[in-house]
């Protein structure tokens, strides 16, 4: 990671007032665009919307030909820009030809790709962005640092201050006058303006339209007043049919600022006619700059689905401690980074891709389906091709790809971390390892791992076998977990068996771009769990059960290896995690909690994987209340802990208050117990409360189940 | 229908009124034109893009009863109006909003640079939503199709929402339920 970005993050997550605004701001979005989306069937228009944005992107030609032919039958001037620089060119010469001195703009993310209103500036004409925001920014000298709200990083005593220069007057900070002195100004730009330059959400094949959607008027100025009009089109705003607006338009402003329609939508198709009679002269630029190469990358086509409402920001846990301006480019947040990888190049995505800790939030918002995370992933993938891993990540995998190798080293591990381990903690490493013990403790690793205390269990005859699948964390820090799984099933009448070939399950390797390793832990795994039959195979660490029932057979097909899959499959049917099957045997009856208990007041914990990825949220809330706990809801309870793996390693400064606000909002809630599902959020929750004063028991769901079963079961 | 549009329109700061008659909206119109100070004089005008509703409307008399207000639209007197006066065709009632094609540029000059924009909308148009406004509407004959949905709003500074930035200010509805389909 470059020193100057790693920087820019220190910088990010110090600066109140942007961590102050987006914080702010993601709480109340949460909660208005669920208010927004009330009475409609999300998943049902979310359906229609990637259906019908997957068509356009596999007909990108056979659209724009018909765009072209339509919007010019009505008298619009329609060039298709393979290049920015054909773009930019095209722009250009427009300009000159018609010499044009002033140009207005309303908001367009493609010509801020495309840098455009410096191209401008350079040949002498005088640009004005007329969005309040990016108006902001412009006087700033700044960039956005949200696609839809780019000034949101800075305060109303800071703007005051660029609009008392740019009037030459000193202004008040009260944000009504402040807009006020925007109209005022920018009005006259609007009136004396030879050109209009718009961006378009959406473009319409069969019709020729473009769709405009604005809540503040300028893009009605730009279209209205200036007698030319240029509109910078990204072709994956290409939709087929007039239609296809619809749920589209129904999506966008509630997704994007929680607004059931925008004040403004303008459609328009063809040339209108001018204040003075004339005919407006429109160029439509569609603007390719290797979205046709993008759309036809079978991992990354989905992200031409995006309809750039921004709400994958919005969702972020990453995105609002640091904002926009990391990510160095146009784009920002998770879909910026895939853009920045494709727009600009693969390489320029280095650093940022790493920001995301692969939490799943932006997958259960985005309006368009992408799964942002995943195409993040196949990123780091490409990277490590292209570059190869980092020698400290090579060394580490290196032994994470021999199992035997690995389990001695993190048996060695528990004699190594003696000396800083306090009770079942390591409390402060040193040197450049201190940044993993600030403000969070580690567990310490067990003396005696799972795999060697199972051999010691006396398991009574059971009729059907479940295999266990530990992971590293219950094999090696929490021993405990498996034991009690182990006193569990037995009590439910199954034997558990342990099958001491397994390994790692490949997701830090995966997660790290690292594929052939995850492909060979996947591939041990696969012979070690299927050598007995089993009913189930049974993981209570959902991103292992993850791994077991998606990732190995997604690993497998990303490498174009074709021999496991089929027995992959077979492993993926088998597995359950712990959260559903314990639900499962309790209904059945299978196993007994003891009854009448009033067990006090507990709250749960979402982990990203088993809410998210295998959308388990409910099972283990309910086994919780029928053991006799009260749940009290914390706030935002399915946010990521800031775990992710080996994120907590990379990135601390980010992952440590993503933590600080989930132990603050477990606090909040008063209960003297956390619950949750998965022993890596057990890790980092546990050693944040490790590291606090607070008296909070922090708590695999399977260990309670454990201490409250019934005793003649 | 009515009512939900109402509520919608309202959410989003339109003022909705609903009148039985033509006669009775030109009343309210004229007098609100008045109460807000409407004169001859820059800044202050009041423009009225034509359209069916002043089908026999004496418009000379109105004229001459409201000085400042004009029913030629050019681009100059549009930029120094307080109010602008236009009939759009559709609302869609779980919205709020209104939908009209503004292809003739009277229309779009005085809903987009007046302080106030009042809109005229015959109360049996109130659609339920883009959907079956979708129907009705055709980009084939119509180059300028507006929604519009509320007055001009932004919450780029702060977060802070603040009503009228570059276009209207207000946005004044008059239903008019004796006033004929659009189509």
């Amino acid at each position: 990671m470059k020193k100057n970005f790693k920087k820019s993050i220190t910088n990010a997550v110090n600066n109140s007032i942007l961590t102050g605004a987006l914080g702010k701001f993601s709480e109340a979005y949460k909660v208005n665009r669920a208010k927004a989306y009330e009475g409609i069937d999300f998943e049902a228009l979310r359906q229609i919307i990637a259906d019908r944005k997957a068509y356009a992107a596999t007909h990108l030609d056979a659209l724009a030909a018909a765009f072209t032919i339509n919007a010019e039958a009505q008298g619009a001037k329609v060039y298709k820009a393979n290049s920015a620089q054909e773009a930019i060119d095209y722009i250009l010469k427009v300009a000159k030809d018609n010499n044009v001195k002033t140009v207005v703009k309303s908001k367009s993310m493609a010509s801020e790709e495309i840098h455009l209103n410096k191209h401008l500036e350079d040949i002498g004409v005088s640009v004005k962005e007329t969005d309040l925001g990016e108006w902001i920014i412009q006087l700033a000298g700044q960039k956005p640092s949200h696609m839809v709200m780019p000034a949101i990083h800075m305060t109303k005593e800071q703007v005051s201050d660029l609009f008392s220069k740019e009037v030459d007057e000193r202004l008040s900070n009260d944000i009504p006058q402040l807009v006020e002195v925007a109209r005022n100004e920018l009005r006259e730009k609007f009136i004396a303006a030879d050109m209009g330059i718009s961006g378009g959400n959406l473009a319409v094949a069969e019709t020729g339209s473009i769709v405009l959607v604005t809540n503040e008027g300028n893009a009605r100025m730009v279209t209205v007043l200036p007698k030319i009009h240029v509109a910078l089109v990204g072709i994956e705003k290409f939709v087929e049919k007039f239609e296809d607006i619809v749920p589209i338009l129904t999506a966008l402003p509630r997704s994007a600022t929680a607004q059931l329609l925008t004040s403004y939508v303008s459609i328009i198709t063809g040339a209108t006619p001018n204040t003075d009679g004339t005919m407006k002269d429109l160029h439509i630029v569609l603007m390719d700059n290797k979205r046709t190469e993008m759309a036809n990358d079978p991992k990354f086509a989905q992200a031409m689905q995006c309809i750039r409402c921004g709400s994958c920001l919005n969702v972020c846990p990453i995105f609002r401690l640091v904002g926009g301006h990391v990510f160095g480019s146009t784009y920002t947040g998770g879909i910026g980074t895939i853009l920045t990888a494709w727009f600009d190049k693969l390489q320029e995505s280095e650093d940022i891709q790493g920001l995301c800790i692969q939490c799943g939030n932006c997958t259960e918002v985005c309006p368009g389906k992408l799964d942002i995370p995943e195409m993040i992933l196949e990123i780091r993938r490409r990277l490590v091709l292209e570059k190869g891993q980092p020698l400290a990540l090579k060394a580490i995998f290196s032994v994470v790809n021999n199992r035997k190798m690995f389990h001695a080293m993190l048996r060695t591990a528990s004699l190594g971390g003696k000396p800083f381990t306090k009770g079942s903690y390591i409390r402060h490493l040193p040197l450049f390892l201190s940044d993993l013990t600030e403000g969070r403790s580690l567990p310490a690793i067990a003396s005696v791992p799972f795999r060697d205390e199972f051999k010691k269990i006396k398991q009574p005859k059971c009729d059907e076998k479940i295999a266990f699948y530990s992971g590293c964390l219950i094999d090696f820090a929490y021993p405990k977990m498996g034991l009690d799984l182990v006193k569990i099933l037995n009590k439910a009448g199954y034997e558990v068996v342990f099958p001491l070939e397994q390994t790692c399950c490949g997701a830090p390797a995966r997660y790290n771009g690292a594929y052939e390793v995850a492909a060979n832990n996947a591939v041990d795994n696969i012979k070690a769990l299927m050598k007995e039959d089993v009913k189930y195979v049974v993981s209570a660490c959902p991103t292992c059960t993850v791994a077991l029932n998606h990732e190995f057979i997604s690993t497998f097909e990303s490498l174009g290896q074709t021999e496991h899959i089929e027995e992959a499959e077979k492993l993926a049917a088998k597995t359950i995690d712990f959260s559903v099957l314990a639900k499962m045997l309790i209904d059945e009856g299978r196993i007994k909690l003891k009854k009448g208990q009033n067990l006090g007041k507990i709250t749960y914990h979402d982990s990203c994987h088993l809410k998210r990825t295998l959308k388990v949220s409910e099972q283990p809330r309910e086994v919780l209340k029928k053991a006799g706990y009260e749940l009290d809801e914390m706030f935002e309870c399915d946010m990521c802990c800031g775990m992710g793996g080996s994120y907590t390693i990379k990135l601390p400064e980010i992952s440590r208050p993503i933590l600080e606000r989930k132990i603050t909002n477990i606090k909040n809630t008063g209960a003297p117990l956390v619950a949750m599902d998965c022993p890596g959020c057990v890790m980092q929750i546990g050693g944040g409360f490790d590291q606090d004063d607070a008296a909070v028991k922090v708590k695999h769901t399977l260990e309670l189940i454990a201490e409250n079963l019934e005793d003649d079961n | 229908m009515f009512d939900k549009f109402k509520t919608r329109a309202e959410a989003v700061s339109s003022e909705v009124y609903r009148f039985k008659t033509g006669t009775e909206a030109l009343e309210f119109i004229v007098s609100f034109l008045k109460k807000e100070g409407v004169s001859d004089a820059p800044k202050s005008y009041a423009l009225w893009a034509d359209s069916p509703f002043l089908k026999g409307v004496d418009c000379k008399s109105i004229e001459s009863d409201v000085p400042g207000l004009k029913f030629e639209v050019t681009r100059e007197l549009a930029v120094d109006s307080l109010v602008g006066i236009s009939e759009m065709a559709y609302g869609l009632s779980d919205t709020g909003s209104l939908v009209a094609d503004q292809t003739k540029i009277e229309d779009r000059l005085v809903s987009t640079l007046p302080v106030i924009h009042i809109a005229i909308v015959g109360t049996g148009n109130i659609l339920d939503g883009k959907a079956e406004v979708f129907k009705k509407i055709n980009p084939g004959n119509s180059r300028y199709i507006a929604f519009i949905t509320g007055p001009s709003r932004t919450a780029d500074i702060e977060r802070v929402l603040t009503i009228g930035v570059h276009g209207p200010k207000r946005l004044i509805i008059v239903f008019v339920d004796d006033m004929g389909g659009a189509e």
